[in-house]
């Protein structure tokens, strides 16, 4: 590996503090201590000498000693006798020697009582100590030696240091109360008070160890998470992973107590949130608000959200712990999202492998879907242990349909020939499941099962008829070809269990081999005493059954069989044996029940189900210990109903931290817990599409009863809120995160700001005018900031440096013409609204969409003297390429071709926006227009409505967004009709993911400054004769690319500027006339492969007439 | 949660234990080495077992048990996560995990043990934090520790314990600053007899090596980050950063770490770097079978396969094996009938052949079952999947870096289904022999 060879390379090079470096990171030594050990193994009967060490004065000596009895504690050796010895050493001043005798001490303080009481006064005197360090230590041994007496002291300490300045201390604490509840449960209701006090705390380092003692010591006190639940989840994602963990297990126990079912309305329900997501139409959410009561608390959907970015961690505990959250707490359809992750898990250790495969084996039995796409990750491997296997069997099995089944079986002929014969055997099995589950391969499933019955392995063929059994009872079709094969193999077949089941398949099918039975049975006779019990039991059965259908050839065997079993030495065959005689031979005494003979023996009998061993086990909560032994664990918590009814999700709201005072009585409940959904979304990192969008749609849907003015009055005030509590936040981290976080909170009231006043613009356009003013500094400031922070998150800065830009441009094009820009951005404002009500809370692309769409605007005006032909904005500019997406004869009728109109996207910023136009030419009306199935399936698309129906030759334009992530890879979807699907794609032209954007000369040539290197692309061209006025130079570089036009002193550099959609990345193109038809074009982006394809069809279109 | 800890070698001695609340005996062991005995293979012990009193949750890592025993219901996830994070350690510290070192070092591994748990929670995991608080053992600082005195346990809290980074120790300081990155990708992939990809994906994973001076905030972009299906971070990588841009933006730790691990599925087609042209066959009687393999290049994007190493598991019939290889060695081991064949380079020119003949054991019918083949290989300076790293950038810090990025690509559990052939084709010979057995068994 490289660590070695660079640690050598340092070595060689750096000083000697680096070598100090370098060396403990890499070089493997026997240190002195383990030295001592080796010598110290052979002789360590010597405890004497041990004894004398430890008295010593010598501290190496002590030292050496007490590494010697670490080692004796190790191996699990007695040494109990050295305590007064060693216990005397604890006040030591060797930071090494005392960490020894602590560890010895917390060993044997439990058997010497007494003496352990000396060491006390040191730890309490240690409890003071100004490093917090040592106190935490001393808190730690004092509260792991197991002495009764001491427990009023120990309580003292906990209390006291549940209340110290350090949160390492008050980490330590919470780990203490866990001990002392063990010791004495006695204290509990003074612990719980410690509890409580400890859940308030606001530090990432104390959450874990305090949820794990409240796990411990109260976990049925639900009511002291109320107020915490919040900030837990909102702590979450920088707890570290061991507390996640246990957080979350918590917290999906106490959801699963205060929310309603997400799951009740079902399918309906499912079809319905689908369309929320993307509805950005307020008047189409009202109805389906009306229509469907659900409503996801704001409380468990900020839950669901903050546990998401979690599946992503490299601890496969807090991955799986995360599923069984959605797993147990999300509505139905989002379930799926914890599929990749835990099939990544797979890849894990073995141990790791067998956890999660038993909790996908429970949960594939409920949802085939979630992980049928996976199938193929459940494949065996000739080198997994024999348990993993099974469970992979299990899967397969759980997963195979009708459309699988043939994929499924044919891996399955595979597996029996594996030389692990168990789990051959395994397979067989499991054949005869999907046999039975799917009826449509009954039959090959029984061919090819009997094809296994030549097999030469004995337990292949003995688990071959056994299932067989099964699968003829389940189907009591015309199967007497195989009876009569398995009769033929009967001979051959030594296994107990297997010629038994042929036996019984013999008798319970004899009237369908009514020339074979007989005969098995005299062959049978002859073998009789030397088989085994349930050969012979089934073999009585045979015969009885044989002689009440055909008492005529059987009727001597029968009666040799019966006197052979009667004197049997197994008393259960003599008893039957005895029972069925009395049974079937008509006398005096059995009379009665002679007469229901045929009727008991030969009785149809129910078919045995085939099912999954894992069929009740979701009866656990998955992921836990009980849930992998299938047996009720010490210490569960079951995990109760969904309440039908949600308890009061006020207790939640927290009046402790309130600085925002003014709010709190003017917003009434339902808007606070709206509002307090949005600062969450905003305040977190992450930003997927599903959470903040549905949550986004429900928002909407609350507020569009309300009017647009409190709206936004809310708003504004959730973004106080937000700020903050981020800044809260970041005091409680400490060091140079907090600078960050705080430089991002004001990030975050900027933007909030931002967005506030462009809808007084409505009102005053004076008003945002100052606003607008007031931003720049503020954004400057904090920019500056963050760059300054050694911690700094990076993306904060991109972000002030377009609201910069932004900012910038208004206040240029404001000077220039104030009056039209009003009248602009009114139009403008509802355009804002919509994509209010829809908060995709991500940072670049948001505010540069709203500086765009204002540009786009103030282009034409900044422009309209430089060029008259430009005047158009841009956005709408074109020749609009129209391309052909599905031809009328592949799409029988449906024909659609698409285009790029070149306008910001409503849906979302960082999608583009294309029409499509959707003609029938079919002679019949075409149904149910809409988009299937998409690929790759991470893709964004923003699909347009349903089109209920299109009549012959009507068309229809439509819009849609698709989010490209600057990249040209084609988008792949499904167009469906109510009859057909037809596959088509999507392959954007790179000059269509950009956005125009305007800047100044200045700008330009500082934003190229930036973009050097690497990120310059030139290329010198020829230019067609006809290109080369700077009309048709701009023509053609707007026809192939969306940028926007900068204005420029120069008569031969034309230049022109953009940005990536997705990204936001600024693209900036400049064409440096030179004599006659040569060019110079430059491109200068980040984004290097975009500037090299954009740089071709330039080239080309520059090129041509 | 944890309570005790076992630490057993393959000969089921217990050559360490820990306990972190109350002694348990070791006689809980019992009922693991009862297990044991039963799964045969130690591969096969059921990681979670039960007894009548506690639970034992168990993990085998470099032949060696770690054993733990729990008392109440706690994920089994959390404890072999856990186990496997003191295995790392352990190797971190010493280099190897197994029995000699921990014996070696056992004073360290206990005060490692002791302060990894608290109570049965872990206290502290990540090895920066540990490596503050305990440093491991080189030889100059036990020279330097036995003439000045000094120890190896630190006396002050480390720093990352209570930072927002935990992972990184504040003052860091180097004179050559440099930042590797390794992308390593394994290949996963089933292939039928005749060559076609039953399933095959990408598992990749970047190992970084960081010696960075102070805290630097680095950027790690991708040229086609599209390409990854499915990440998991070191908790040092920002979340937020990758959802929205697609690059890895990280303070990272000191030292070695694995910076993110990906999955590339399969819905991208894998390129599979060789063929295998194979053949065994066993005659239906006759004490003799032949085997027949070549393999050559398929997609290796112009590199050179090397470390190219077949994996036969034969089946349990066949006794020895006569071979010959047009290169490298092959080797039979007896006992578990596994053929190693290590070929070393692929040369496209000549491409490697092993041919000869198997001895199976007389009078057993023909092998049913199938072997199956695996294969070990390494493609150096090539990502398969075609990911590449397209920039480092790094803030927070004036002085510019060393950077590298090495590709490397492996085999990881890349299988062959092999369907044998019963020969006829040598019909006479065969019926011949089973007219003579006829012959004999009547004149007997």
């Amino acid at each position: 590996m490289r660590n070695m060879s660079t640690a050598v390379l340092y070595n060689d090079q750096g000083g000697a503090e680096a070598a100090v470096e370098a060396g403990q990171e890499s070089t493997p030594t026997t240190s002195s201590s383990g030295a001592a050990f080796g010598l110290f193994s052979t002789d360590f009967k010597k405890n004497e000498d041990l004894k004398e060490m430890l008295e010593s004065n010598k501290e190496s000596l002590k030292l050496e000693a007490m590494k010697r009895v670490v080692g004796l504690i190790a191996k699990g050796k007695n040494s109990s006798e050295l305590f007064p010895a060693v216990v005397k050493n604890v006040a030591s001043k060797n930071i090494e020697l005392k960490k020894l005798v602590y560890v010895y001490l917390v060993r044997y303080a439990e058997e010497q009582q007494d003496l352990a009481l000396l060491s006390i006064s040191t730890f309490q005197r240690a409890l003071k100590d100004p490093n917090q360090f040592i106190r935490a230590s001393a808190l730690r041994v004092l509260s792991s030696i197991r002495v009764p007496i001491i427990v009023p002291i120990m309580m003292l300490a906990i209390k006291e240091a549940a209340a110290d300045l350090s949160p390492y201390v008050r980490k330590t604490s919470a780990h203490a109360i866990q001990k002392l509840y063990s010791l004495d449960p006695e204290q509990k209701e003074q612990l719980i008070e410690v509890i409580e006090k400890l859940l308030k705390d606001k530090s990432t380092l104390v959450a874990g160890s305090v949820v794990m003692a409240f796990e411990e010591v109260c976990p049925d006190r639900i009511d002291l998470i109320h107020k915490n639940y919040r900030k837990l989840c909102n702590l979450l994602v920088d707890v570290e992973e061991w507390g996640q963990v246990v957080i979350i297990s918590m917290l999906t126990r106490y959801a699963r107590t205060q929310f309603t079912s997400p799951w009740k309305e079902g399918a309906i329900f499912d079809e319905n949130n689908d369309k929320t997501f993307y509805e950005s139409d307020s008047e189409e959410k009202k109805e389906q608000t009306e229509a469907k009561p659900y409503i996801m608390d704001p409380d468990h959907r900020l839950l669901l959200r903050n546990t998401k970015p979690l599946l992503q961690s490299r601890n496969t505990a807090v991955v799986m712990s995360v599923a069984q959250l959605y797993w147990h707490l999300a509505p139905k359809h989002e379930v799926n999202i914890v599929t990749k992750s835990l099939v990544r898990l797979l890849r894990s250790h073995r141990e790791v492998q067998y956890i999660v495969l038993q909790n996908i084996a429970t949960m594939s039995i409920q949802r085939k879907g979630m992980f049928e796409p996976y199938m193929k990750s459940f494949y065996v491997r000739s080198t997994d242990a024999t348990h993993i296997k099974t469970l992979k069997l299990e899967i397969l099995t759980n997963l195979a349909n009708e459309a699988n089944i043939s994929t499924i079986l044919r891996e399955f002929q595979t597996y029996v020939k594996s030389q692990d014969k168990a789990f051959a055997a395994a397979t067989i099995q499991a054949i005869g499941r999907c046999a039975t589950n799917i009826s449509e391969v009954t039959d090959t499933c029984l061919n090819g099962l009997v094809l296994l019955l030549s097999n030469r392995d004995e337990t292949v063929v003995a688990e071959s008829v056994v299932v067989i059994k099964k699968l003829l009872q389940t189907q009591p079709t015309q199967h007497s070809e195989i009876i009569k094969h398995m009769a033929k193999l009967f001979d051959n077949i030594t296994v107990p269990m297997a010629r038994a089941s042929i036996l019984w398949l013999m008798g319970e099918y004899c009237e369908r081999v009514p020339k074979i039975a007989p005969d098995v049975l005299r062959k049978m006779a002859k073998t009789f005493t030397a088989e085994e019990d349930i050969v012979k039991l089934q073999t009585v059965n045979l015969a009885a059954k044989l002689y009440l259908t055909n008492s005529k050839q059987t009727k001597l065997l029968t009666q040799y069989i019966l006197n052979l079993g009667k004197y049997d030495q197994n008393y259960d065959i003599r008893d039957r044996t005895r029972f069925i005689r009395q049974l079937i031979v008509p006398n005096e005494k059995s009379g009665a029940l002679n007469k229901y003979a045929r009727r008991i023996l030969l009785a149809p009998k129910p078919a045995p189900v085939l099912e999954s061993a894992f069929k009740d086990r979701d009866r656990f909560q998955l992921g836990t210990l009980s849930h992998s032994l299938n047996v009720k664990a010490a210490g569960y918590q079951e995990l109760s109903d969904w309440p039908a009814v949600a308890p009061d999700q006020s207790v939640r709201n927290v009046e402790v931290i309130e600085p925002v005072k003014e709010w709190a009585p003017l917003v009434g409940k339902t808007k606070k817990s709206k509002s307090e959904d949005k600062f969450y979304s905003d305040d977190e990192d992450e930003k997927e599409e599903e959470g903040s969008e549905s949550s986004g749609s429900e928002d909407s849907s609350s507020s569009s009863s309300s009017d647009e003015e409190s709206g936004s009055e809310s708003e504004e005030e959730s973004s106080e809120e937000s700020d903050k509590t981020s800044s809260d936040s970041g005091k409680s981290s400490s060091g140079s995160e907090k600078s960050s976080s705080e430089s991002e909170a004001e990030q975050k009231k900027k933007k909030k700001t931002k967005k506030a006043p462009l809808k007084k613009n409505k009102l005053t356009a004076g008003d945002s005018d100052s606003d607008e003013n007031g931003n720049g500094p503020v954004a400057q400031s904090s920019s500056s900031s963050a760059e300054s922070s050694s911690g700094s998150e990076t993306d904060s800065e991109d972000d002030s440096d377009s609201d910069n830009i932004a900012a910038q441009k208004k206040k240029k094009s404001e000077a220039k013409s104030k009056p039209k820009v009003e009248v602009k951005s009114k139009k403008e404002v509802s355009l804002l609204d919509l994509d209010d009500f829809s908060p995709a809370p991500t940072n670049a692309p948001k505010s540069s969409v709203v500086s765009s769409s204002l540009l786009s605007d103030l282009e034409g005006l900044s422009l309209s003297n430089v060029s008259s032909t430009m005047q158009v904005t841009t956005p709408s500019f074109g020749p609009v390429k129209t391309y052909e997406l599905l031809h009328h004869m592949t799409g029988k009728g449906l024909s659609a071709k698409y285009h790029f109109p070149r306008q910001p996207c409503l849906y979302q910023p960082s999608m583009v926006a294309v029409q499509v136009i959707l003609t029938n030419s079919s002679d019949h009306s075409l149904e149910e227009i809409h988009i299937g199935d998409r690929s790759p399936a991470s893709l964004n698309i923003h699909c347009f409505n349903t089109i209920e129906r299109l009549e012959p030759e009507a068309s229809v334009t439509v819009s849609m967004g698709i989010d490209f992530s600057d990249s040209t890879q084609a988008a792949n979807f499904q167009l469906c009709t109510k009859e057909d699907q037809f596959s088509v794609s999507i392959q954007p032209a790179v000059g269509e993911l950009l956005m125009p954007s305007t800047m100044t000369e200045e700008d330009f040539s500082k934003e190229q400054g930036k973009l050097l290197g690497m990120n310059e692309t030139s290329a010198t061209i020829t230019m067609a004769t006809a290109n080369t006025s700077s009309q048709a130079i701009g023509k053609q570089v707007l026809s192939v690319a969306n940028v926007g036009v900068v204005s420029s002193s120069q008569n031969n550099v034309h230049r022109f500027a953009g940005r990536t959609v997705s990204s936001g990345a600024v693209v900036l193109v400049s064409l440096e006339q030179k004599e006659s038809c040569a060019a110079l074009l430059t491109i200068n982006t980040e984004k290097s492969v975009m500037a090299s394809m954009l740089l071709r069809d330039l080239k080309q279109a520059l090129a041509q007439a | 949660m944890i309570h005790s800890l076992f630490l057993i070698n393959h000969t089921g001695d217990i050559f360490l234990e820990k306990h972190w609340k109350s002694v348990i005996g070791r006689s809980v062991c019992d009922y693991f080495f009862e297990a044991r005995e039963k799964a045969v293979e130690p591969e096969n012990v059921p990681p979670v077992l039960q007894t009548p009193h506690h639970y034992l949750i168990s993990i085998y890592r470099g032949k060696l048990f770690f054993l733990s025993v729990i008392q109440t219901e706690v994920p089994p996830l959390f404890v072999i996560e856990f186990l496997h994070r003191v295995a790392d350690t352990i190797q971190d510290y010493f280099g190897e995990c197994s029995e000699g070192v921990i014996k070696d070092n056992v004073v360290t591994v206990y005060e490692l043990l002791e302060e990894m748990l608290d109570n049965g929670f872990p206290l502290a995991t990540e090895s920066n934090v540990l490596k503050e608080m305990i440093r491991p053992p080189t030889i100059l600082r036990s020279v330097v520790n036995t003439l000045t005195g000094a120890s190896n346990v630190g006396d002050t809290l480390p720093t990352g314990q209570l930072s927002n980074v935990p992972w990184r120790r504040v003052g860091v300081k180097y004179t050559n600053n440099e930042a590797y990155f390794d992308v390593i990708e394994e290949i996963d992939a089933i292939l039928d007899k005749s060559g076609t990809t039953v399933f095959a994906e990408i598992q990749g994973v970047i190992e970084a090596c960081v010696r960075l001076t102070g805290m630097p905030d680095l950027t790690l972009s991708f040229m086609n980050p599209r390409l990854l299906d499915d990440v998991s971070f070191h908790p040092c990588v920002r979340f937020k950063r990758w959802e929205s841009e697609r690059v890895l933006s990280f303070i990272p730790p000191d030292g070695n770490f694995t910076l993110m691990n990906y999955h590339v599925s399969s819905q991208n087609l894998v390129a599979i770097p060789v063929y295998v042209k194979q053949s065994i066959s066993f005659f239906e009687t006759g004490p003799c079978g032949r085997l027949d393999i070549t393999i050559g290049p398929k997609q290796t994007m112009g590199k050179t396969v090397e470390g190219l190493m077949v994996t036969i598991h034969m089946p349990k019939a066949v006794l020895s094996a006569n071979l010959t290889a047009t290169q490298g060695t092959y080797t039979y081991d007896l006992a578990t009938k596994v053929l190693v064949w290590d070929i070393g380079k692929l040369n496209p020119q000549k491409l490697p052949n092993l041919k000869g003949s198997l001895t199976t054991q007389a009078g057993t019918p023909k092998p049913e079952d199938n072997p199956s083949l695996n294969i070990d290989l390494k493609i150096q300076q090539l990502a398969i999947s075609g990911l590449k790293v397209s920039r480092l950038d790094m803030y927070g810090e004036k002085y510019k870096p060393f950077k590298g990025v090495k590709y490397l690509t492996k085999a990881g559990k890349f299988q062959i289904y092999i369907y044998m052939f019963i020969f006829l084709e040598n019909l006479m010979s065969y019926l011949l022999f089973e007219w003579l057995q006829c012959v004999l068994k009547h004149s007997i």
